[in-house]
C-alpha cells in the first residue's frame, strides 16, 4: 500500500517539475493522436454527412457496417496493420512499421468509424429538421451538405472529441505497430504498460494521472460543446 | 487553425526523420536489466547512431528478423539462433556477453528449492509440491531455457500451479510477486526489478543455467534494405574494449550483472 | 420577365404509403391574387400546398407551371406552419437564401440587414434564431421567404400558434407583399383571417376541392351544405 502512496506523490513531482522524459512522451502522444483525429475527421465527418443526406440502394447496410466497425477490437486492427506494413507484407516497401506514422494509420482506422457514425447520426437528425426548408429553397446536394456541416458544427465537434478520447487511451494497436520504442514511438499508454511491467510505479502513475487529466478535459469539452448546442436551440 | 495544423505536422515529421537510425530487436531480459540505458547514450556519442530498440521475446525478435522489419537482433537462445542462421536470415552470430538464470520464489520456500543441488532438481521439487510457478510462456530465450530444463527433468508442467503469463520478464516477475509464486528469471532482470515484494533469490550456480547473449545482423542478401553497414558498425562497438568496460562495470547495488565474453 | 404563373393542376393526386391524401384536384392559379385554402383538419390543405410547391410528390395527374419546373422552382417560397429555424443568427439566416443564389457574403449580409427593418427584425439581427419567440420566428421565416423576391409565396397556417399582435404584424406584411405583386397562397383555420385577406377561396374536404369561388360569394352564399356548416363553425365530417 505504501508503494502506491509513494508512487502517487512521485507522480505529481514528475508532472510539476516538467520531467523531460515524461513530457517527451506526452508530446508524442498528442502528436500521434491529434494527427490521427484530424485525418479521421476529414474522412469521417463528410462521410457521415453524405450518408445522412443521400438515399441509395444499400444505404441501410452501409450504415449497419459502419456501426459494426465501431466495435472493431483495436488490437485486431493493430494486428492487420502490422501485417500489412511489415517488410514481408504488401505495404512493406514504405518502411512504416515501428514509426509514429504506423501508429497514426492504426488509430485512423480505429477512430474513423466512430467519428463517421456520430456524424451520421447528428447530421441525420439535423437533416430531418432542415429537410423541407432546404428543398424548398432549392439547395443543391452540395449546398445541403455544407449547410448541415456548418450548422451542425458543434455536434460534429463532439464526434471529433469522442474520437480523440478513444484514440488517446488506446494501447493494443499502437503497441503492436509502433513497437513502443523509447524516444520514437513510446506514448502515454504504451509507456504505462511498460513501466508497470518494470515495477516503476511512480513513473507509471505520473503517466496515468496525465492521461486521466487529458481524458477528463476532453470529456468536459464534449459536455460543454453538447450543452451549448442544446442551449442555443432553445 | 491552419498554422496550428502545419506546426503539428511539421513537428510530427521532425520526429520521424532521424539521423542515422538502426532498428534492433532485443529480448525483454536484456532490456529489463537496464544495461541499454547505459549503452545507448554511449553508442550515440561514439557512433552518432540512434539505436531504436524493439523489446520483445526472443521468438518474436527472430521473427522480426525473418520479416526484415529490423536491422539486427540481440537474443539468448542458441538453438533458435542456429536455426535462424541456417535458414539464411542472419549473416553471422557474434557472442557478446553472458549472465545466468536463477530461480526466485517466496522467502518461506515451501518447495525447498534452496536445498536443490541442480536446476533440474529445483524444478522437480516445485512440481512435486505443486507450488505456484509463473512461466514466461512467450517463446522467449528464457522460456525456451525453462522448457528445456523441464524436459531434462522428464516432467511436463501442467496443472493449476503452473501459470504461463505470456509476457516479458518484468511483467512475469510482477505476476510472480503478486502471487507470491516461484519463477525462472535471468539475474539481470531480477536485480533491476523494482517490485520484488516477498520474493528472494533461491537458486543459482548450476552450469546448466548459463545464459549467453548473441548479436546477429539481418542478412542483407535476404533483405537488401537493412542497414547492414550500421549493423556492422554497432557490432564493432559491442565487441570493443569500450563496451567491455561498460558492460563489466554495470552493477546494481554492487551486484555484477553481465560478463563480457566477445572474442576479437 | 416571363412569369411562372399560371399554375395548372390537372387531376393531381398525392399518396403516402399507398394511402391517398389529396386528389384528384384540378385547378388553376391565376398570375395575381391572394388565394386562401380553408377546411377542417385533415382535409388536405397542407398537402395541397406542398403538392403545388413541389415538396410533395405528385403521384398522379400533373402540376404544371407556365415555365419549366427547374426555372419555376427558383421563383417560389414557402412558409411552414412550424417555423424551421436554421441554427444561426438572424442576420445569417436571412442572408442564407441569397448566398444559395450565389450572392457574395458581404453583399448578402448587407441586404439582410436592410431587409430586417421592414419586418420588425432590426433589433434582433444578432440574436440566435432558434431562441426567438414564436411570432419573431414566423416573421423571420416570412422575411427569409420574401428576401429573394419570389413570384409566388405559399404559407401553411403561419399564424396558427401566434398571438393577436404577431398575427396582425404578419397580416400587414402579407398585404404589403400582395400590393407589391407577389402571388399569395395561404391556408388558414381562421375564418376572420380568410375574410380579411383573401381574394378567392378554395374550400377543401376529404382531400378534394369541395368548393372554390371568390371570397365574398363564398362567405355570403356558399354553394354546399358542408361549406355552410364550416362557415357557421359547426364540425364538418
Amino acid at each position: 500500500m505504501n508503494g502506491y502512496a509513494d508512487g502517487f506523490w512521485g507522480a505529481w513531482v514528475l508532472i510539476f517539475t516538467f520531467d523531460p522524459a515524461l513530457y517527451e512522451i506526452i508530446l508524442l502522444s498528442l502528436q500521434v493522436t491529434v494527427s490521427a483525429v484530424i485525418v479521421a475527421s476529414l474522412i469521417g465527418l463528410p462521410m457521415g454527412a453524405w450518408l445522412a443526406v443521400n438515399r441509395f440502394k444499400f444505404r441501410r447496410y452501409v450504415i449497419a457496417v459502419l456501426n459494426a466497425l465501431m466495435g472493431l477490437p483495436p488490437v485486431v486492427v493493430g494486428l492487420f496493420v502490422y501485417m500489412a506494413l511489415s517488410r514481408a507484407g504488401p505495404l512493406g516497401g514504405f518502411g512504416l512499421l515501428f514509426s509514429p506514422s504506423a501508429m497514426i494509420i492504426a488509430q485512423v482506422i480505429i477512430v474513423t468509424p466512430l467519428i463517421a457514425s456520430i456524424s451520421h447520426q447528428t447530421i441525420r437528425d439535423l437533416w430531418a429538421e432542415y429537410h423541407d426548408l432546404l428543398i424548398s429553397m432549392n439547395a443543391t446536394r452540395g449546398q445541403r451538405i455544407m449547410a448541415l456541416l456548418w450548422d451542425g458544427k458543434r455536434s460534429l465537434l463532439t464526434a471529433t472529441l469522442a474520437g480523440f478520447g478513444r484514440a488517446i487511451g488506446e494501447v493494443g494497436a499502437i503497441m503492436i505497430v509502433g513497437g513502443n520504442i523509447e524516444h520514437a514511438t513510446r506514448v502515454l499508454t504504451t509507456a504505462i504498460a511498460l513501466e508497470t511491467g518494470k515495477g516503476n510505479f511512480s513513473f507509471a502513475m505520473g503517466l496515468g494521472l496525465v492521461l486521466i487529466m487529458i481524458a477528463v478535459i476532453i470529456n468536459l469539452a464534449i459536455h460543454i460543446a453538447g450543452k451549448t448546442e442544446r442551449a442555443s436551440t432553445w | 487553425m491552419k498554422r496550428l495544423l502545419s506546426t503539428l505536422m511539421a513537428s510530427l515529421l521532425a520526429t520521424v526523420t532521424h539521423a542515422e537510425t538502426l532498428k534492433m530487436a532485443v529480448t525483454t531480459s536484456f532490456y529489463n536489466s537496464g544495461l541499454s540505458e547505459i549503452l545507448l547514450p554511449e553508442i550515440k556519442a561514439d557512433l552518432d547512431l540512434d539505436v531504436q530498440l524493439i523489446v520483445v521475446g526472443t521468438g518474436q525478435a527472430l521473427r522480426l528478423g525473418v520479416a526484415g522489419d529490423v536491422d539486427a537482433i540481440l537474443v539468448h537462445a542458441r538453438a533458435a539462433e542456429e536455426k535462424f542462421l541456417a535458414a539464411g536470415y542472419g549473416s553471422h552470430r557474434r557472442e557478446i556477453m553472458y549472465n545466468d538464470f536463477i530461480f526466485v520464489g517466496p522467502t518461506a520456500d515451501p518447495a525447498h528449492v534452496e536445498k536443490a543441488e541442480t536446476a533440474v532438481q529445483a524444478l522437480q521439487y516445485i512440481a512435486m509440491t505443486e507450488a505456484p510457478f509463473v512461466s514466461r510462456g512467450d517463446d522467449s530465450g528464457t522460456n525456451k531455457k525453462e522448457l528445456a530444463l523441464w524436459a531434462a527433468a522428464n516432467t511436463t508442467p501442467e496443472g493449476d500451479w503452473y501459470r504461463a503469463a505470456g509476457a516479458g520478464m518484468g511483467a512475469t516477475l510482477n505476476v510472480a510477486s503478486g502471487m507470491n509464486a516461484y519463477t525462472f528469471s535471468d539475474r539481470a532482470s531480477w536485480l533491476n526489478f523494482g517490485n520484488k515484494g516477498g520474493l528472494t533469490l533461491l537458486f543459482a550456480g548450476d552450469p546448466a543455467l548459463f545464459n549467453q547473449y548473441a548479436y546477429i545482423p539481418v542478412n542483407p542478401e535476404r533483405w537488401p534494405h537493412v542497414r547492414y553497414d550500421l549493423a556492422m558498425q554497432l557490432e564493432g562497438w559491442l565487441t570493443s574494449d569500450r563496451a567491455q568496460t561498460l558492460i563489466n562495470a554495470y552493477t546494481i547495488n554492487g551486484d555484477h550483472l553481465f560478463t563480457f565474453n566477445a572474442t576479437q | 420577365m416571363v412569369s411562372i404563373l399560371p399554375l395548372t393542376l390537372e387531376n393531381a393526386t398525392a399518396h403516402m404509403r399507398g394511402k391517398k391524401l389529396v386528389g384528384p384536384v384540378s385547378l388553376t392559379l391565376a398570375p395575381t391574387g391572394f388565394t386562401m385554402v380553408i377546411g377542417p383538419n385533415g382535409a388536405g390543405k397542407t398537402t395541397l400546398l406542398r403538392l403545388m410547391h413541389g415538396l410533395q410528390r405528385c403521384s398522379g395527374g400533373t402540376v404544371a407551371w407556365a415555365l419549366p419546373a427547374t426555372e419555376a422552382r427558383t421563383r417560389q417560397a414557402f412558409v411552414f406552419q412550424s417555423p424551421i429555424m436554421m441554427r444561426r443568427k438572424v442576420r445569417d439566416s436571412l442572408a442564407y437564401p441569397l448566398r444559395l443564389r450565389g450572392m457574395g457574403k458581404a453583399a448578402a449580409l448587407e441586404k439582410a440587414s436592410h431587409c430586417a427593418a421592414s419586418f420588425g427584425l432590426a433589433g434582433l439581427l444578432d440574436s440566435w434564431a432558434p431562441m426567438l419567440s414564436g411570432g419573431e420566428k414566423q416573421k423571420l421565416s416570412l422575411a427569409r421567404a420574401l428576401i429573394i423576391e419570389p413570384e409566388i409565396l405559399f404559407l401553411d397556417e403561419p399564424c396558427a400558434s401566434l398571438d393577436g399582435r404577431a398575427t396582425r404584424e404578419i397580416e400587414t406584411i402579407l398585404q404589403q407583399a400582395q400590393a407589391g405583386g407577389t402571388r399569395l397562397v395561404m391556408s388558414t383555420h381562421d375564418m376572420g383571417q380568410a375574410r380579411r385577406l383573401a381574394q378567392d377561396i378554395i374550400f377543401m374536404l376529404h382531400g378534394a376541392v369541395h368548393e372554390q369561388s371568390d371570397v365574398e360569394p363564398f362567405f355570403t352564399s356558399p354553394q354546399t351544405t358542408e361549406a355552410t356548416a364550416f362557415i357557421n363553425g359547426d364540425i364538418v365530417e
